[in-house]
């Protein structure tokens, strides 16, 4: 039995050492984007969706829980944001608490739904009550339908950071982004994260020790929501809309493409695969329709040859845990 | 009550649809343990493998034939689709099947969508062959209370046979037999001298060929378009949670039950009508989680 745990769930004594260093030169690099000349747009967008991956991942990676609906958190929250802000014309950061807040809810119904199957189920599952949402933001007045929420205004932050400079809007998506990730960082490296590892390794022992797996799936279901939902938040700052894109079945496609692409389990791997997305599709747009082909052709060559990802192969090829 | 009966009819079609796609996932799901999420794609294909045969200046083959060619073209494909990657993915978490899947339906849509656009191709309905006063499945007649399109009534028949006869086939004859027992044990089914590799492929292609039935049977009602199983799909696999999959029974019972459920809705509150199948299914998961005729685990 020993030996089979220590197989499984192999924790290197020097991982966190690893993993700390990463994430500081990580925070580094990203923090001198501004002074590189690197357009910062594409930098942002990357960034809302790297922590729309790494929340995701927390449910895939640690929990074993493949959600196919995510778009709708980052979807619900980006409409909440983007009315509070137009149509109440409250500061960002009653904006940002909002749209979060708005995903947490409907995290938590959601969450009390789909935790009742699990696998493929569960995939189903979230990909239904997404498009369920998707039928509902459709036909509500204030999400005006097929044109979104347009012309966003985005104020000051805190009444000082005038997030229409560019600079400034960055260090915030980027506070924003380190934020949420370190939240992941210490969730999967605490006691709780071990017991997720655990039901994700083998539910039935879990139970058989007393844990309650249900409530721990619950409530990574909620954290994953609730920060995808910060994603979609910070999103609307960046775009400066909210539409329909954002809550399509098509873009839950795309995040669960980031972190597979990245590295599925990894800690960083989401945040490499959203930007190899992030980037592709900027570069790639003259292709037009095609990208959807080369998408589903980097999905089924994933699958199929690249199991681990970037991040995952690297850290297989080093035997770190990155 | 007229537009209730037409109602009522459209969701009897839909609920064809279901049951037809529904049924050809529950037989892929048994054998390879996979979500096929390419069905919506595969269903696509077996309609434009019917325009094609009936456009194509050379070929110009019509409906009837095409009824029968296309689900074994495209079953055909599905099973080189087996052969060529689905069945490096045995042993592995069946997340990867559906991961590749969904990469696989990515593809061929973009590729239909590439050459056919969005917009939709009409396919007439076929006007052969003539019998008394009816020309082929053109036409109505009036029952008394209703006006019964003779196309759609032919749609909810034959996918009815269809429906049964594959359930026949799976749960009544020695073919179906040995099926099941590899979905139990495949080694011991190969103890027996039984190829279950190629039950497997073949298993596959019948499934795919289903949904490739089911766009054939689609074709003339909805225009043929690349997008047209991107979001039939989703229903599905709602009317597959709903129905839990535990039996081939069940999804064909599922999936008419919930197209008719749809088109009562349709008929009282049409508002409700594209998200009440989803709602059902929050309903049934909250009383019954492993679905109305699904087993556990």
């Amino acid at each position: 039995m020993t030996a089979m745990t220590d197989d499984t769930i192999r924790v290197p004594p020097r991982a966190m050492r690893d993993e700390i260093i990463a994430f500081c030169a990580m925070a580094g690099l990203l923090a001198i984007v501004p002074l590189t000349g690197i357009y910062p747009f594409f930098v942002m967008q990357a960034l809302c969706f790297a922590l729309l991956a790494c929340a995701f991942n927390l449910l895939i990676g640690y929990g074993g829980l493949l959600s196919f609906g995510h778009a709708m958190f980052l979807g619900t929250a980006g409409y909440v944001t983007a009315h509070a802000l137009k149509v109440w014309a409250v500061p960002p950061e009653i904006g940002i608490l909002a749209g979060t807040g708005a995903a947490a809810a409907l995290a938590v119904i959601t969450g009390l739904v789909a935790i009742r199957r699990q696998g493929i189920y569960f995939a189903m599952i979230t990909l239904a009550l997404s498009q369920l949402l998707f039928f509902v933001y459709v036909q509500t007045p204030f999400t005006h339908g097929e044109d979104g929420i347009q012309g966003v205004p985005q104020g000051y932050l805190f009444g000082i950071f005038n997030l229409a400079n560019s600079t400034i809007l960055y260090y915030v998506v980027l506070a924003g982004f380190l934020f949420g990730f370190l939240v992941i960082f210490r969730t999967i490296n605490s006691p709780f994260g071990e017991v997720l590892k655990a039901v994700r390794e083998n539910e039935p022992r879990a139970i058989s020790l007393g844990y309650k797996t249900e409530q721990y799936k619950l409530l990574a279901y909620i954290l994953s929501g609730t920060l995808a939902g910060l994603a979609g938040s910070l999103k609307v700052f960046v775009a400066q809309n909210a539409s329909l894109t954002d809550v399509e079945v098509a873009m839950s496609g795309q995040i669960v493409l980031m972190t597979l692409v990245g590295g599925l389990g990894t800690v960083f791997g989401p945040v490499v695969g959203a930007f190899v997305i992030i980037a592709m599709q900027q570069y790639l747009a003259g292709f037009g329709q095609w990208v959807t082909v080369i998408q589903g052709c980097i999905f089924v060559a994933c699958v199929l040859t690249f199991r681990r990802g970037v991040i995952g192969e690297i850290a297989h090829y080093f035997r770190r845990s990155l | 009550m007229q537009a209730l009966y037409a109602q009522l009819l459209v969701g009897l079609i839909n609920g064809s649809f279901y049951a037809l796609l529904s049924l050809g996932l529950a037989v892929i799901f048994g054998m390879l343990n996979i979500i096929n999420f390419a069905h919506g794609a595969v269903y696509m294909m077996g309609a434009f493998v019917a325009y094609f045969l009936l456009n194509n200046a050379y070929l110009s083959i019509g409906y009837w034939p095409a009824l029968i060619i296309a689900p074994i073209v495209v079953g055909i494909f599905g099973m080189i689709l087996e052969r060529t990657m689905l069945q490096w993915l045995a042993g592995l978490d069946h997340l990867y099947g559906l991961l590749l899947t969904f990469g696989l339906a990515l593809i061929i849509q973009g590729v239909f969508q590439n050459y056919f656009g969005s917009s939709g191709l009409p396919y007439a309905i076929p006007d052969y062959p003539t019998i008394g006063g009816f020309h082929g499945l053109q036409g109505g007649m009036n029952l008394g209370f209703m006006f019964l399109p003779i196309y759609r009534g032919w749609v909810v028949i034959f996918s009815l046979v269809v429906c049964i006869g594959t359930w026949y086939l799976i749960e009544r004859t020695r073919l179906g037999a040995y099926l099941r027992a590899a979905t139990e044990n495949p080694t011991l089914v190969r103890a027996f001298g039984i190829n279950v590799p190629r039950m497997i492929t073949l298993t596959y292609g019948l499934g795919v060929g289903l949904a490739a039935l089911a766009g054939v049977l689609s074709a003339p009602i909805n225009q043929v378009r690349p997008l047209m199983g991107e979001n039939l799909i989703i229903v599905v696999f709602a009317v597959v949670v709903i129905g839990g999959m535990g039996s081939i029974m069940g999804s064909i019972v599922t999936g008419f039950a919930l197209g008719v459920i749809e088109g009562l809705t349709k008929y009282f509150y049409p508002e409700a009508s594209n998200t009440v199948v989803f709602v059902f299914m929050v309903l049934v998961l909250l009383v019954k989680p492993t679905g109305l005729t699904g087993r556990a685990a």
